[in-house]
């Protein structure tokens, strides 16, 4: 398997499964509360905030790349602001396709987690408080155990959208081999030389081998937490 | 321990406005639907704000709407039995009894799992999971949980509303078991005459809004003004009587503070408390003590009140010993028997005629 890979494209799936997962990961708490939110909450703003949420998703993501360069560049907005505090650089650094990728799947996951939350029965909730948990309790043992499966499915199609991530994170981060090359970028740079559709071949099937296997593994575990929500 | 309300509150037509005390046992918050009963229950469990008002436990206060005070609704500590059971579907019968244990261990000790288990017969529900639970089993699990928590006060809302007949003969019992062998007051919303008659202790009717009737559960069942509200057909006095004995042609006779009555075989041991429900339309009138009639109960009574009541009929309130009976008959035999209060009378009651949902532990 090792000889079947070049090292190049070895690195470009490794990079591609770091950024994906450190991307879902840190997805998961505020798509989780952006969600509650619109699910449950009254609030001015509250479609101008679903409207944020939804950019990435009608943007080309070119201009989704174009303006996250904008502001978290080293002399955007908040870049600068970043590196100033923290000494942090996200621009043409890794972490920079993290946040890319974050954002692109940010709808994909809240979408799911929203309509997760509005399957919840209230009910269930009112009389969690009613026999004394407080509205962290409540939400710990009972809005998240019911909302699992949603959780699941909704963190692996951000898993997946974070894999195939192209456009914007080519424009924020470019395409530096090791760095920021994920597998879309390495696939489109093998296409870009002669000889390269040998090894852009091979990514290709490796992209679909990761997909595919993401996708039943989610299915495989929001089945086990459905039946579990189901209550039989 | 009692509770008092005091509030009012408008939610679309209902015009709400609602003055009582329930004090320990039961007390049944009585009306037909849409007459604001779980409002009432609603706003005592903080899930509702009422308008304006005031809500005191036992000296506490839970709501003042002129203190903006309101208490949030898990410091409460009032266990509340949903109609409709509201068992956690991911979690198991044992997780779901216990699931309040956790918040309620800072409140001191309460009864405990397999006490709580024993009292409800859920021994050997426990592992199993609520989608495969029936309706009653449901309620009963639902309502250890609220108990589990060890609250103040049992809130329940019309528990038994959702089951079959079956399954509400199935329950009554353990609730009349939490009333006689546990110290925790309970509001339970009912609009069913039978349950009310079987489990009160204290009786709030509400009309529209409004409480039109307070006190005891035996002095309010024995007002002859409250037919037009229960209706004519569900009518009835309860009589507090404990069983004397058990004959061998299957009767049961049960000894009253009127006298005997005789009942068809009850599965309950000798002195046992009972409380007997007698629906005013199985009760007969005479003037002369009857011979040669086929029902055995016949009953020294005095007439406290003639009542009119809707279409052709009257209904007689009698004190029977220390208890009241109310019989409903038509207009023109009280004309024909020319009764009037204070008059020394005969009633007669059909053994057959109670049903034996009708009577409870007392």
């Amino acid at each position: 398997m090792s000889d079947w890979l070049g090292p190049e494209e070895w690195q470009a799936l490794a990079l591609s499964l770091k950024v994906s997962f450190w991307s879902t990961l840190l997805s998961l708490p505020p798509g989780i509360l952006v969600a509650y939110a619109l699910a449950r909450w009254q609030f001015r703003g509250k479609q101008v905030l679903n409207g944020l949420v939804h950019l990435p998703l009608i943007l080309p993501p070119v201009v989704t790349g174009y303006l996250l360069l904008l502001t978290f560049g080293r002399r955007g907005l908040i870049g600068a602001w970043l590196e100033e505090i923290f000494g942090v650089v996200v621009a043409f650094r890794w972490t920079g396709a993290v946040l890319a990728a974050s954002i692109m799947a940010f709808p994909l996951l809240v979408r799911a987690l929203r309509l997760a939350i509005e399957a919840v029965d209230p009910k269930l909730e009112q009389a969690a408080a009613t026999l004394g948990a407080s509205r962290p309790w409540v939400f710990a043992t009972v809005t998240l155990p019911l909302i699992l499966p949603g959780l699941i499915a909704g963190a692996v199609l951000g898993f997946a959208k974070a894999m195939g991530e192209f456009g914007a994170t080519i424009t924020f981060v470019s395409n530096i081999p090791g760095q920021t090359q994920t597998l879309p970028s390495a696939i489109y740079t093998f296409l870009q030389v002669p000889g390269g559709e040998a090894p852009a071949l091979r990514l290709v099937a490796v992209s679909v081998a990761v997909a595919m296997g993401a996708l039943l593994i989610s299915e495989l575990l929001a089945r086990r937490a459905a039946r579990r929500v189901a209550g039989a | 321990m009692s509770l008092s309300v005091d509030i009012r509150h408008s939610l679309g037509a209902l015009d709400l406005q609602v003055d009582f005390q329930a004090p320990t046992g039961i007390t049944a918050l009585f009306g037909q639907s849409g007459t604001g009963k779980t409002t009432v229950i609603n706003a005592v469990a903080g899930l509702l704000q009422p308008d304006v008002g005031r809500i005191e436990l036992s000296g506490q206060t839970l709501y003042d709407s002129s203190r903006g005070l309101s208490l949030a609704v898990h410091k409460r500590r009032l266990g509340y039995v949903f109609q409709d059971g509201r068992l956690f579907p991911h979690l198991s019968v044992r997780q779901n009894l216990v699931y309040g244990q956790r918040f309620a261990a800072r409140h001191g000790s309460g009864p405990s799992l397999d006490e709580v288990a024993t009292l409800l017969g859920l021994e050997d529900l426990l592992n199993r999971r609520p989608g495969a639970l029936s309706g009653g089993e449901k309620q009963r699990v639902a309502i250890g949980r609220a108990l589990l928590s060890r609250p103040r006060m049992l809130l329940m809302d019309e528990p038994l509303a959702a089951l079959d007949s079956a399954r509400k003969a199935e329950i009554l019992p353990y609730l009349e078991r939490l009333r006689d062998r546990t110290e925790i007051p309970v509001l339970y919303v009912s609009h069913s005459v039978a349950e009310v008659a079987r489990l009160a202790t204290t009786v709030v009717v509400l009309e529209a809004g409004r409480v039109t009737r307070a006190g005891h559960a035996d002095r309010i069942l024995s007002d002859p003004g409250m037919v037009r509200q229960l209706g004519v057909r569900e009518a009835g006095a309860v009589l507090s009587a404990t069983v004397f004995a058990h004959h061998p042609d299957g009767l049961t006779e049960l000894s009253f503070s009127g006298g005997r009555l005789f009942l068809p075989h009850m599965d309950l041991p000798h002195g046992t408390p009972t409380r007997v429900r007698i629906l005013a339309q199985d009760v007969l009138l005479s003037r002369a003590a009857p011979e040669g009639l086929s029902a055995l109960n016949i009953l020294p009574v005095r007439i406290i009140a003639l009542r009119d009541g809707v279409g052709p009929g009257v209904v007689v309130q009698l004190q029977i010993g220390e208890d009241r009976l109310l019989a409903r008959i038509t207009r023109r035999s009280a004309d024909q028997m020319a009764l009037q209060p204070g008059d020394a009378i005969h009633a007669i009651i059909k053994s057959v005629s109670i049903a034996r949902t009708d009577v409870g532990a007392g």
